[in-house]
């Protein structure tokens, strides 16, 4: 589903790669766990799977498609089947729960029927049931990274990325917020989160892909955050 | 794409940035109006000189008695009938020339009264025997006057030589100056409509960022993102164009028409003519919005 081959990213202005040859390979269903510092690399690996950035060298895959092969033009349909989360939620503050989620369907030109219908199912997913109607502000911090997962997972893409999901919120909550991602797991999509959530991890019992300097220096099914921090 | 969504994005855009929009508006819809009125007088320019290239005469002012031009002090009692006749003669057998015409002094004081009908001090002192003696000569093209000139002045009988294609070339050339003026003016009200639009383009992207962002992350397609700004600019284009609309009919009336009376001249600005322009302008006002706003989104909401 995701395929690094020996991807090596500089960005402008900097000597030290983010990224320093790796070469990594994410199957479909998985749950990936990204660790490492900060400056580790995980958020540029995230960003090369959206095609943000373009590697300096090396061959990336997602869902079966060349990245580099990918014209500008394309890149918005890879986007479509890929869903992403972050740790600031990034919600739009003047919609309600529904319009959030529903605005994800609206900017890819979806029927409105199709958007009545799926929107309400999702926030039920997320177990936002209820809310619908409510302004982000309204919500407590886990509750807002439910509505950005209901968005993310919204249009069913293959793959969802997660960067630091849980970044801002207290351990107690963050329990919920992955059992909302093993939910969206179940249903067959890959998730890929990177986290300094060391309890998380633990709990979780799944792959462990670990960076450090732009390496990877752990590959691990059912893997442990480490010792070290 | 759905439509609604798009109108909803341009009317919030618009309201957020309303002094920017009204900006973009003025400027356009002035740089248009200069535009179109440059533009009308071209057409004017030449529809007058279709109507007077085919009425423009050479005037050959004839010696009276005790004329103060030099080359009359040969003839100091005027010039006689039998020269007079041979003059006339001599120019009709000018290969330019199509027609000469024999004003004598009573035709010319009738046209005299006529022209200073209003003027009660000049209408009143001159009498017809100030009045010159001319002849009219027609030419075949206006543009060849030259040959007929110059044989003619300082000959016999001859006071002085009129070509009115010279007076008429004066106001034309004075039209054209304004056409150059309007146009200048124009093209730079053109280029701040465009810094301006950039500037709100970029105003505007910057207070979506939030959306846009999401737009991006979520798979929407550049055009989807980026329709709402660029019709943001073809509303405030086409307001704009409509501004210059009222402004050239506005010139039309009080304009063109006031100086084609003071010309007398049948050579009316049509109202198809004043169409043609207004529509002109609509499209290059909207086109310019259009481009600018797009080239100002290509930098700042890239993929």
């Amino acid at each position: 589903m995701i395929h690094f081959d020996n991807v090596t990213k500089v960005y402008a202005n900097q000597n030290r790669p983010a990224l320093d040859h790796v070469s990594v390979d994410v199957d479909k269903g998985e749950f990936v766990f990204l660790v490492g510092p900060s400056g580790s690399g995980k958020s540029t690996f995230l960003r090369l799977v959206l095609k943000e950035e373009k590697p300096n060298s090396g061959a990336i895959h997602v869902a079966g498609k060349d990245l580099a092969k990918l014209s500008n033009f394309k890149v918005p349909h890879l986007r479509r089947r890929i869903g992403c989360v972050f740790q600031d939620f990034r919600l739009l503050p003047n919609k309600n729960v529904y319009e959030n989620v529903a605005f994800a369907l609206e900017v890819i030109g979806k029927p409105r029927r199709f958007i009545r219908k799926v929107v309400p199912e999702v926030i039920e997913l997320v177990g936002l049931e209820g809310k619908a109607h409510r302004m982000p502000d309204e919500l407590s911090g886990g509750e807002q990274q439910r509505v950005a997962m209901a968005r993310a997972f919204v249009n069913r893409p293959m793959i969802l990325l997660a960067d630091e999901p849980t970044g801002n919120i207290d351990p107690a909550t963050s329990i919920g917020i992955m059992k909302v991602l093993d939910r969206i797991n179940r249903t067959g999509t890959t998730v890929v989160m990177a986290t300094h959530d060391a309890a998380i991890v633990d709990s979780m019992r799944k792959r462990v892909v670990e960076l450090e300097d732009g390496k990877i220096v752990r590959d691990q099914s059912r893997g442990v955050y480490g010792q070290a921090y | 794409m759905r439509a609604n969504f798009i109108f909803s994005e341009v009317w919030i855009g618009l309201r957020r940035n309303l002094t920017m929009t009204i900006a973009v508006i003025v400027t356009v819809a002035v740089a248009m109006a200069l535009l179109g009125v440059g533009l009308l007088i071209n057409y004017q320019v030449s529809l007058m000189k279709d109507y007077w290239s085919d009425r423009v005469e050479v005037s050959v002012f004839l010696c009276k008695k005790e004329s103060p031009f030099p080359t009359c002090k040969s003839s100091p009692g005027g010039v006689r009938e039998a020269e007079r006749v041979q003059l006339k003669a001599m120019i009709e057998a000018m290969p330019q020339v199509e027609r000469v015409d024999f004003e004598d002094q009573a035709a010319a004081y009738k046209l005299f009264k006529e022209q200073f009908a209003g003027d009660a001090v000049l209408g009143q002192v001159a009498e017809e025997s100030d009045m010159p003696e001319s002849l009219r000569v027609k030419l075949k093209n206006p543009d060849e006057y030259p040959a007929v000139i110059n044989p003619l002045k300082g000959y016999k009988g001859v006071a002085q030589v009129v070509n009115q294609q010279d007076i008429l070339e004066k106001f034309f050339g004075l039209l054209e100056k304004l056409r150059y003026a309007a146009l200048t003016i124009a093209g730079i009200l053109v280029l701040s409509a465009i810094l301006l639009i950039g500037n709100t383009v970029r105003l505007s992207a910057f207070n979506r960022r939030r959306e846009t962002g999401i737009m991006r992350l979520v798979g929407a397609s550049n055009l989807y993102i980026q329709l709402p700004f660029v019709m943001e600019g073809v509303i405030a284009g086409l307001i704009g164009g409509v501004m210059a609309a009222v402004l050239l009919i506005v010139a039309k009336v009080f304009l063109f028409e006031g100086v084609q009376n003071f010309l007398a001249a049948n050579s009316q600005l049509g109202w198809d003519s004043v169409a043609s322009v207004i529509t002109l302008t609509m499209v290059i006002g909207v086109l310019i919005c259009v481009l600018a706003s797009f080239f100002t989104l290509r930098r700042y909401l890239r993929v």
